[in-house]
């Protein structure tokens, strides 16, 4: 996103329904050829085997959902903006849709290091996919909130390691009534990115830990509904963060 | 009529690739089923990255969809994971449109590529809920069709397939959905009454209306037993592939898969006349795609897609008349969006291809793959692949001086005749390449792939004894240890067992299908993936049956057996493919009859076809599979006859 000469955008999209299941990679793919379809001119890397200069944000795991994600990437001309939600969202896989695209301020740092914070909702269920009373989930996570150190292990290659995910916890709260797409309890949980951030997966295993007698919690749906960058001492949005002045959007935060 | 997709959502947080299950490409349709319409389950019975892209089973989807009495959806083989789920929770096999399970449908139609997947083929079955064989079913069950060119020997799997479709399916699919649409309506009566009406369509074969007779374990006679069944089943070709622009809308799927880029077939059909190539001998005559329309299915296929490669399909790709014309125009109109890049798989051997190769490969000259198959100049000769070792070197030489680095060399070993001297053969081509390669670089590198020769139907090659599982080894160890030291030399191989399993199947006859159940029953699914695959399942399988595999494997047939697919009926006469197999033997070569006059294999005296070619003469560089020195091309006088009128006008139009 160091172009000279280029127009760099910033774009957010959601990701839901279906096409959760396909992977980041999956979903960089779709774009480039969104991209291509468009016939967007696209500035490319130099060199031997040049690609378009896209960059993508914080990955999201395969199976979750997300009203939140973004990408930088650079124009070689200029575009009319205006019309570029809808024609991406409409050469891009049904569930994925681009809700914005604004301009970039040029060196604007690259969002996987400028995204400190995340804000997850999370619908916690058993094992075996069956509802999780809101009570339990209640107590379970107060527990949580008070404990110094949460660690969970993890089985990665088949080599299990254990890690402490508080730090990683900034928010930790049960909502009050499940939305319309989820069925079980649900729990909101702001994460933070950097030294080391953790997933929601991670967080409702150490909420299991709570429990007195064994219990094992998953992850139903997960949606990420805000990504956070820090700017003088205050959070805002990626569209506001490091971007040229737009018109104000409403959007329920 | 159920959208099961509620009950296999929550089975996917806990498989491999859960996007395989999907759908969702571009390019899908959403059809609609409406009463009265022949519903069609379009099956590839391997998984969803291999099955994909297929392109037969893409443009059958397109042909049925846009008609009235029928809709189509596809499904492909649950990975085990899933299936296991599956099974656990009561899930029948399900189509990834709509999510619809595989007993909504009237017909579930397979697609068949390779024959270690005939026990994914039973296992598809049994998840759609429906008995495996053939005998077992009811009229509440849906008909099981398959096509792709295993069906051209289609008596192993005769006891699970209602009906085979032998040949090209661009025609015959909509004759089969008037059938199958009037028994719907008529309420699905009897389905012996929809198989005998299907079997009067002609390419189609219903094994179910045939008698096989034995004489201890030879053949003795395949006999229609009712009225309707033919003699012989013909193949269906399609005249002018000019009338068949298709996939019109390839898939674009979400998930990376082989061969994932547009793919647009540039002709159908091959003359070179490979001994060993059943695919060659199936598919003649040559209809190549009118050069125009190739370009316009270019242009529109990526715009639509958004892909950035594109692949100009065929059998002998650089053998398509102006290729170098259309290569040269495809690489130099690139508007927009960044490069295009450009392949074309199964090139010849010689310096014109390399030329075409340098052309399109302007940047990234990484590898470059030639298959000479043979070891020496000999053994190319019996399986009449004629290049000869100049082909090769300039070829070599031309694509090591353009850039490239490393050059992988396709062989096959266990071919007739093939004496030691030749297997040795293929290391020395090896070494040479390299030392052509340390003029022109300092780190050549050169990987040799050694597949096992398996015998097919319909080839001249199917009355050879094939290589065991011993002697293949012993081949592939005389490379290996001939390349030892070779630092340059990369050696793969094909696995001898898995070679020799299918081996088993390829020439096998209707007493393999106990044999292909024992092996499903056993849990031998994705035999095409090692990891699955023990030869000892299908040779215990084999015993319990009272079969003996060397019988079906390595045994030479003579002039007097009775082939199981004798029936069934390339168009090339049996006199054809017995005098090619002694030429072979005689290590005589035939030309290519495309450019030179025509030796009468049968296909187009046949079926009164021609070779729809728009060049009389082969395109210059190198001895063009003729063994001759062609280097200054257009020198063998043929008459062309021309392509009709009409084609060309009408495709560009139905394209947009």
């Amino acid at each position: 996103m160091r172009g000279d000469t280029g127009f760099p955008v910033r774009v957010r999209y959601s990701k839901q329904g279906k096409v959760r299941w396909i992977s980041h990679r999956d979903v960089a793919r779709a774009f480039e050829r969104a991209l291509r379809i468009e016939q967007l001119p696209l500035a490319f890397t130099l060199g031997f085997s040049p690609r378009p200069k896209v960059s993508f944000g914080l990955a999201l795991s395969t199976g979750y959902e997300s009203e939140a994600e973004y990408l930088d990437l650079e124009l070689s001309a200029p575009v009319d903006l205006e019309p570029l939600p809808a024609r991406l969202t409409a050469a891009l896989p049904i569930g994925i849709e681009v809700d914005a695209v604004v301009e970039l301020e040029e060196r604007a740092p690259a969002l996987q290091e400028a995204v400190a914070a995340v804000t997850w909702r999370v619908e916690v269920t058993h094992d075996d996919g069956q509802p999780v009373s809101e009570a339990t989930l209640r107590a379970l996570v107060a527990g949580a909130r008070s404990a110094p150190v949460l660690e969970v292990t993890q089985v990665r290659k088949g080599r299990s390691s254990v890690s402490d995910v508080a730090p990683a916890i900034r928010r930790l709260e049960v909502l009050d009534a499940p939305g319309e797409t989820f069925s079980s309890a649900i729990v909101e949980m702001e994460l933070v990115t950097q030294p080391r951030g953790a997933k929601p997966s991670e967080v409702v295993a150490a909420i299991a830990g709570m429990s007195p007698s064994p219990v094992t919690l998953a992850v139903g749906r997960a949606v990420r509904t805000h990504q956070w960058i820090e700017r003088d001492g205050a959070r805002c949005e990626p569209l506001d963060a490091d971007t040229r002045p737009r018109v104000p959007q409403v959007r329920a935060s | 009529m159920s959208n099961l997709w509620p009950r296999i959502e929550p089975l996917l947080a806990k498989v491999e690739k859960p996007a395989r299950y999907i759908g969702m490409e571009r390019g899908a349709l959403a059809p609609v089923h409406r009463p009265g319409q022949a519903a069609f389950l379009l099956i590839y019975p391997d998984t969803y990255e291999i099955g994909l892209p297929n392109q037969g089973l893409q443009i059958l989807y397109e042909i049925l969809n846009e008609r009235d009495d029928a809709v189509a959806e596809r499904a492909y083989a649950p990975w085990v994971d899933l299936e296991a789920a599956m099974r656990r929770t009561g899930l029948p096999l399900f189509s990834v449109d709509t999510h619809r399970a595989a007993t909504d449908f009237d017909v579930l139609a397979f697609n068949l590529s390779a024959e270690l997947v005939y026990t994914n083929l039973l296992n598809c079955i049994d998840l759609a809920g429906v008995p495996v064989r053939c005998e077992d079913r009811r009229p509440e069950h849906p008909l099981v069709i398959a096509g792709g060119h295993c069906t051209f020997n289609p008596e192993p799997i005769a006891d699970f397939v209602d009906a085979f479709v032998i040949g090209d399916g661009e025609e015959v699919v909509s004759e089969i959905a008037e059938v199958v649409s009037a028994w719907k309506r008529g309420g699905r009566a009897s389905r012996e009454m929809v198989l005998r009406d299907l079997a009067t369509i002609v390419g189609v074969y219903v094994p179910s209306l045939y008698d096989v007779e034995y004489d201890g374990a030879a053949l003795r006679s395949i006999t229609p037993n009712v009225p309707e069944a033919p003699e012989a089943i013909e193949k269906r070709t399609v005249a002018d592939l000019a009338d068949w622009p298709y996939p019109k809308n390839q898939l674009v799927p979400l998930v990376e898969v082989v061969h994932d880029r547009l793919n647009v077939e540039i002709f159908r059909g091959c003359t070179r006349g490979c001994r060993f190539c059943q695919a060659g001998m199936i598919t003649r005559p040559v209809r190549e795609r009118p050069e125009e329309q190739v370009r316009t299915m270019v242009r529109e296929g990526l715009r639509r897609t958004g892909y950035d490669e594109v692949a100009l399909t065929s059998l002998s790709s650089a053998d398509f008349s102006g290729i170098d014309r259309v290569v040269a125009d495809l690489v130099n109109d690139q508007e927009g969006t960044g490069s295009v890049s450009l392949s074309l798989p199964s090139l010849r051997v010689d310096a014109f291809t390399v030329g075409i190769a340098a052309e399109i490969q302007k940047v990234r000259r990484t590898g470059l793959t030639f298959a000479p198959e043979g070891g020496s100049w000999r053994l190319r000769q019996v399986i009449n692949k004629l290049i000869t070792e100049e082909d090769l070197y300039a070829a070599v030489d031309g694509a090591y001086s353009s850039g490239w680095r490393r050059v992988k060399l396709y062989f096959l070993t266990g071919l007739p005749t093939e004496s030691d001297e030749d297997t040795l053969g293929i290391a020395k081509l090896a070494r040479e390449v390299i030392e052509i390669g340390r003029r022109h670089t300092k780190n050549p590198s050169c990987t040799v792939s050694l597949g096992g020769f398996v015998p097919k139907a319909h080839t001249p090659f199917q009355w050879f004894g094939q290589n065991g599982v011993e002697e293949l080894h012993r081949k592939i160890g005389l490379v290996r240890g001939a390349l030892k030291g070779q630092r340059a030399a990369q050696l793969k191989w094909h696995d001898p067992e898995a070679t020799f399993a299918e081996g088993i199947v390829s020439r096998g006859d209707r007493r393999l299908g106990k044999v292909i159940e024992r092996v499903w029953r056993a849990g031998g699914t994705f035999q095409e993936w090692s990891e699955y695959f023990h030869l000892s399942r299908w040779l215990e399988a084999m015993a319990a049956e009272g079969l003996d595999p060397d019988w079906y494997v390595t045994r030479q047939r003579t002039r007097d057996d009775l082939l199981p697919w004798e029936h069934i009926r390339a168009g090339l006469h049996s006199d054809f493919l017995w005098s090619d197999w002694q030429e072979a033997l005689h290590e005589h070569g035939l030309p290519d009859c495309r450019w030179t006059p025509c030796y009468d294999c049968g296909v187009c005296t046949g079926y009164a076809l021609e070779h729809v070619v728009a060049s009389s003469v082969p395109p210059a560089g190198g001895s063009q599979g003729t063994g001759q020195d062609l280097s200054r091309g257009a020198d063998i006088p043929v008459t062309l006859i021309r392509r009709p009128e009409h084609a060309e006008p009408a495709l560009a139009g139905e394209i947009a």
